[in-house]
């Protein structure tokens, strides 16, 4: 008798991805892995146009030409990031007006990191170094993620990143060479933003329950405490060259495990955080929404506009 | 206590009395101005398309101002080598009298249409100014006039097709276009009338004739504004203008006191 195999969508699937081959739009793929990558991708475009914000703050403020220019490049090139990656959200069959839609209301959710203020020149270069630095932790193993238009995104975006955070970590040292008043505005920034930037790598792996689902459908290859162990080990050495403290009494080189220890973090501040209470939570959405609302008419114009041209060219 | 260095502010009656520095620093007002304005809208923008947009066109002026600056300072270190200034010494520490952009670069942004139509008006006189500036005795203006052109050209036929897009668009957005061109339009004069400095450039070889533009630009004004099916404002030449010897609206204060806040509170400073 004839053995008649029957390969279900499902294998086809598994099976690709133990081979390392690329999820495209148009393959079949569960529900749940679909609606995750939506979930994940949104959010983070939602971080990318959010987390031009806080730094955007200081273009207008920038202390030289040259360092105007550089903001001005870099949190343009944040919006290019929420672009690319609004796109790749969309071949998963969402809008970005949804996605925008569910920003707006709250129902999605962006990096708790862009609703701390900025306060000060050196907040720019602290957000460089340490949040850009803990964005690219996350980001590049992203570049290997199981779907393709995410990880064509992350590649490009990666670049951009490291040069950030390089720009970053260059404003923070001419800072530490500067005048005693330009050390102490640095070293407040970094005893601000270290904390948050810890956080960024998301719950411990303890309570992170969708990390395994993730690992198995190559959309996430390292767990959060793994990157953060990998952050913390990168910055601390860093913070030496810049001369800087990291304000962690806990920080100390172990060298059984080869790792630096750290001390707790202050999960409670995360969880308010996210839930909207953070200090700058309400700003951030306000800000997103007003520019949304106004640019409505703008938006309707161009659509009328485009309309008319349409009819135009089809009548002659 | 700390005290400025003497060095650091930019000897006003050097730059006064000099008309090629005046002239560079016009120019290099002009576009840091309108630059810094447009660079408001970044993380504001009506659609991230339109936001990455007027973010590039606020990187080419403020790259033009960075060349233009440059060019000033190293004209007068020639004359005062003693106490030598940078780019950022002019950008930073002259004050609202000092400045001589165009009042219409300093306008508020408003909304979308309003920031658009400026940037048409202005990008209009650039592009005709720069054609001219491509002929100047001075290597130095021509140089920058070649670059700068290139830039320019693409933001006459964005801003250009924005305002078509806005006035064509519905009746809210062309009643929207057509208050912005009159509050607008009275600071378009301005352009055309020359200062000292400039009768001296044009003497010298090396600067345009304001008025020799005129006409080319309200040709191409007009005949976008047919295009968006808006009417242009017919105003005389009025008290809308000053911009050119110091005499500002009162908008550049504050610009200049968020834009100066750092060099001016921690002079001296590295950044
Ligand atoms: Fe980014
Ligand atoms: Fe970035």
């Amino acid at each position: 008798m004839e053995t008649v195999e029957i390969t279900c969508p499902d294998q086809v699937f598994l099976d690709k991805l133990d081979r390392e081959l690329k999820i495209e739009p148009k393959d079949w793929m569960p529900e749940p892995y679909r609606q995750t990558l939506i979930r994940q991708i949104s959010q983070h475009a939602h971080s990318e146009i959010v987390g031009m914000l806080p730094e955007g703050n200081w273009i207008t403020r920038a202390p030289s030409l040259k360092r105007k220019a550089i903001l001005l490049a870099k949190v343009q090139d944040e919006a290019g990031h929420g672009l690319y990656l609004y796109a790749a959200a969309e071949t998963l069959g969402i809008s970005r007006e949804k996605m925008y839609q569910q920003l707006h209301n709250g129902k999605a959710k962006y990096s708790s990191i862009f609703n701390y203020p900025t306060l000060s020149w050196a907040d720019i270069g602290a957000i460089g170094w340490l949040v850009d630095g803990a964005a690219i932790m996350n980001q590049v193993p992203l570049c290997r993620n199981s779907y393709g238009p995410y990880a064509r995104a992350m590649v490009r975006i990666c670049k951009e990143e490291s040069f950030h955070q390089r720009q970053g970590f260059e404003i923070l040292l001419t800072l530490s060479r500067g005048t005693p008043q330009q050390r102490a505005m640095a070293q407040d920034a970094v005893n601000r933003w270290w904390w948050p930037s810890m956080m960024m790598f998301g719950p411990p792996d303890a309570s992170s329950p969708h990390t395994q689902q993730s690992m198995r459908w190559k959309i996430k290859r390292f767990t959060n405490d793994e990157l953060r162990q990998k952050f913390v080990d990168i910055c601390a050495e860093q913070a030496t060259i810049l001369g800087f403290s990291l304000p962690d009494p806990l920080l100390k080189w172990n060298a059984t495990t080869g790792h630096f220890d750290f001390g707790p973090i202050n999960w409670d501040e995360f969880n308010q955080v996210i839930n909207g209470n953070g200090p700058c939570n309400k700003e951030r959405l306000d800000a997103r929404r007003k520019a949304w609302d106004d640019g409505e008419w703008v938006r309707e114009a161009a659509e009328a506009h485009a309309a008319k041209q349409k009819t135009k060219a089809a009548a002659a | 206590m700390q005290t400025m260095p003497a060095s650091l502010l930019p000897d006003t009656t050097i730059i006064n009395t000099n008309a090629r520095i005046s002239y560079v620093l016009y120019l290099a007002d002009n576009a840091l101005i309108l630059g810094h304005r447009n660079s408001e809208w970044c993380g504001h923008g009506p659609a991230l398309e339109q936001d990455i947009a007027l973010s590039n066109i606020a990187l080419d002026l403020l790259g033009q101002a960075r060349h233009l600056y440059q060019y000033a300072a190293e004209l007068y270190n020639q004359l005062n080598p003693s106490a030598p200034v940078t780019e950022d010494h002019l950008a930073y520490l002259r004050d609202v009298r000092d400045f001589r952009n165009c009042l219409l670069a300093e306008q508020p942004n408003g909304h979308w249409g309003q920031t658009v139509l400026r940037q048409f008006f202005f990008s209009c006189w650039q592009y005709y100014f720069y054609q001219q500036l491509q002929h100047s005795n001075d290597t130095q203006l021509q140089a920058i006039a070649i670059k700068s052109l290139k830039e320019v050209t693409y933001h006459l036929r964005w801003s250009s097709e924005w305002v078509i897009r806005l006035g064509d668009g519905t009746a809210e957005s062309k009643t929207r276009m057509q208050q912005a061109a009159a509050d607008l339009w009275p600071y378009t004069h301005e352009l055309f009338q020359p200062a000292a400095f400039e009768q001296e450039a044009v003497s010298a070889g090396y600067g345009v004739t304001p008025g020799s533009i005129e006409k080319d630009c309200l040709g191409r004004i007009q005949h976008i504004f047919s295009e968006a099916t808006l009417s242009v404002p017919v105003t005389q030449p009025g008290l809308h203008s000053g911009g050119k010897t110091g005499v500002h609206t009162e908008h550049l204060g504050f610009i200049l006191a968020e834009m100066q806040f750092l060099q001016r509170a921690y002079p001296g400073s590295e950044w």
